[in-house]
């Protein structure tokens, strides 16, 4: 799975092509295309309400487009239900992280799918495996846990995610999509889980990052694709674009234009006064 | 343990072997109650008709060996069918409509209590089902669920055995199992686990057919043991089952708990109900130590749970 090798440049791992969905008369989404590599970051960038959360769940297995095509593998793929999605190695970290607070890290790590010892009614859950595949597979990561039997519920946000992305590139995902994973937290939690991110894609996952914040976006993401009312503004290559550009847009220029003039208004009153 | 040492002291009586064996009765029946609606309460649920599902029990078991004439084991397998289905019902509809379990058990507890009486009036005329003994096998369904084993001259209900059994098993399963790890999930966040592939509907309707099992179990057993039951049988006994669990360390939120706290909470209330009476002190004054140790309980565990998550900051 991990080819370092295949950076830059390498085929699309996962294709969209003008990938459209409505909910009734609504238009959610409308003509969305970018590429993910693996080993690359396309960053999925846009204002609340741009549509992040529908591309998230049609990505994810949850709902079906109604327009376009998904590619995996350069080959048009259809996903009833997020399993199917988890199967082809489309693995989704969601703001809620999928884990519960109250129990183990090692418990966290594999729920769901839990290794087991045993047959027949003595099959068990191999604790020992667990506990062990969880403290190298973090370590792997760079996360540097004290003890795995702590509750997650114990350790910050930015941990939390990180363990989420060490469970999804454990379980085998070759696309991993994060939802806001920093949007909750402080500057130098983010800063953690965005190394985080970078770990993920050295080991040639194609991450897709979701995100309303161009300033985590832009120092790992690869590909830019930036999404307003359910519409592509554009889809770019790192180095094409900067984060000022991307601010810009996502706000949609003239709109920020007005509101900096607006905010700016009372700074000569003060002055004068 | 503060409440056996301060009984022992206060009555020798209860310090005895014969004492033990006294106060470890009521225990145990409600103590494999407590540990089937501890792994209830852990997986995010509650079953309010978990007592009457006792009497229910009971009376099938009374009702088909008696009015219908069969072998003890058949109305002893029936009592078990009818507990499941009911168990069953009471996961299906929680997990259908996602309603809390307390309004939908709070529903089948009434329509319990209604049957119950209802239907023993039809099949016996009177508000009991008794007799139980001249059914046929009757004496190997007693040695199962009624006999006592004699341990150095003091005779134990074998319904003790059970109980550390069921405990062992439920601490096992809880700790040992994938299926434990779910209870635990689904009970945590229901909807982040089923995200991460729990079959959360699945594991809510097992644990309430494992709590209405329990209750076959216990309605069984007073079945053989007392040969004759009241159509009123258990009412009033699931809200003691929820206290002996939440003593033991459960959290009402769920997610959180042991089947081995549970059992000690059991534990606590049989030395209380029998220290009671050992020490001539009026029986009435029961429910209020319940209810002090009750909140104690929950405030006990606030604070070691508080405690514990400081710590590891």
């Amino acid at each position: 799975m991990t080819d370092p090798g295949a950076g830059l440049g390498g085929p699309a791992l996962l294709e969209l092509r003008d990938v459209g969905k409505d909910f009734g008369s609504v238009i959610a989404l409308d003509g969305i295309s970018t590429t993910v590599r693996a080993g690359e970051v396309t960053c999925v960038l846009g204002d609340n309400g741009a549509g992040k959360s529908t591309l998230i769940k049609i990505l994810a297995g949850v709902h079906r487009p109604d327009r376009g095509q998904v590619l995996l593998d350069g080959q048009p793929v259809s996903f009833s239900a997020p399993r199917d999605a988890l199967d082809a190695g489309i693995a989704t970290v969601y703001q809620d992280l999928a884990m519960i607070p109250l129990m183990a890290i090692w418990r966290n790590f594999f729920l769901g799918a839990e290794p087991t010892r045993g047959r027949g009614p003595f099959r068990r859950f191999d604790s020992a495996r667990a506990k062990e595949v969880t403290r190298r597979e973090l370590l792997a990561m760079g996360i540097d846990i004290r003890d795995p039997d702590q509750p997650v519920g114990t350790l910050s946000g930015g941990e939390r995610q990180s363990v989420a992305i060490a469970r999804a590139v454990h379980f085998g995902a070759r696309v991993l999509i994060l939802d806001e994973p920093t949007s909750a937290l402080g500057v130098k939690q983010a800063g953690i889980v965005l190394r985080y991110i970078a770990q993920a894609r050295d080991r040639g996952v194609g991450v897709v990052f979701i995100t309303h914040n161009p300033h985590h976006a832009h120092p790992v993401g690869d590909r830019f694709l930036l999404l307003g009312r359910g519409r592509s503004l554009g889809d770019f290559a790192k180095g094409e674009v900067s984060v000022e550009e991307i601010t810009r847009l996502m706000a949609g220029g003239a709109e920020l234009a007005e509101l900096t003039t607006e905010l700016e208004r009372p700074l000569p009153q003060k002055d004068g006064s | 343990m503060v409440i056996f040492t301060f009984f022992a002291l206060q009555s020798s009586v209860f310090r005895s072997l014969s004492g033990v064996a006294n106060w470890l009765d009521p225990a145990s029946t409600l103590g494999i109650m407590a540990v089937a609606v501890a792994l209830l309460m852990i997986g995010g649920h509650f079953d309010l008709s978990a007592g009457v599902m006792t009497g229910t029990t009971a009376l099938t078991v009374g009702i088909v060996a008696t009015e219908f004439g069969q072998h003890i084991w058949v109305a002893i397998a029936a009592a078990l069918v009818v507990a499941l289905a009911i168990g069953f019902l009471n996961g299906w509809l929680v997990t259908r409509t996602g309603l809390p379990s307390f309004i939908i058990t709070l529903g089948t507890f009434l329509m319990l209590q209604g049957l119950n009486l209802g239907l023993t009036k039809l099949f016996t005329g009177t508000v009991s089902a008794g007799g139980i003994a001249s059914a046929g096998g009757y004496g190997s369904a007693e040695w199962v669920f009624a006999s006592r084993l004699e341990v150095a001259g003091v005779e134990f209900r074998v319904a003790i055995l059970w109980w550390v059994l069921f405990t062992a098993l439920a601490t096992w399963v809880l700790l040992r199992t994938r299926f434990g790890n779910w209870v635990f999930a689904t009970g945590g966040d229901e909807v982040a686990a089923r995200n991460v592939g729990v079959p959360a509907r699945r594991t809510t309707i097992t644990l309430f057919m494992t709590t209405a099992a329990a209750a076959w179990f216990v309605g069984t057993t007073l079945a053989v043991r007392l040969t004759s039951v009241q159509a009123n049988t258990g009412i009033g006994q699931e809200l003691i089952y929820i206290v002996a669990a939440v003593i033991g360390g459960c959290l009402l939120t769920g997610g959180f708990g042991s089947a081995v706290g549970a059992s000690l909470g059991a534990l606590i209330f049989g030395m209380t109900q029998l220290g009671i009476v050992y020490l001539r002190w009026d029986a009435d004054w029961f429910y209020f130590f319940l209810g002090v140790m009750l909140l104690l309980a929950v405030l006990a565990n606030r604070l070691v749970r508080r405690y514990a998550e400081a710590a590891r900051r």
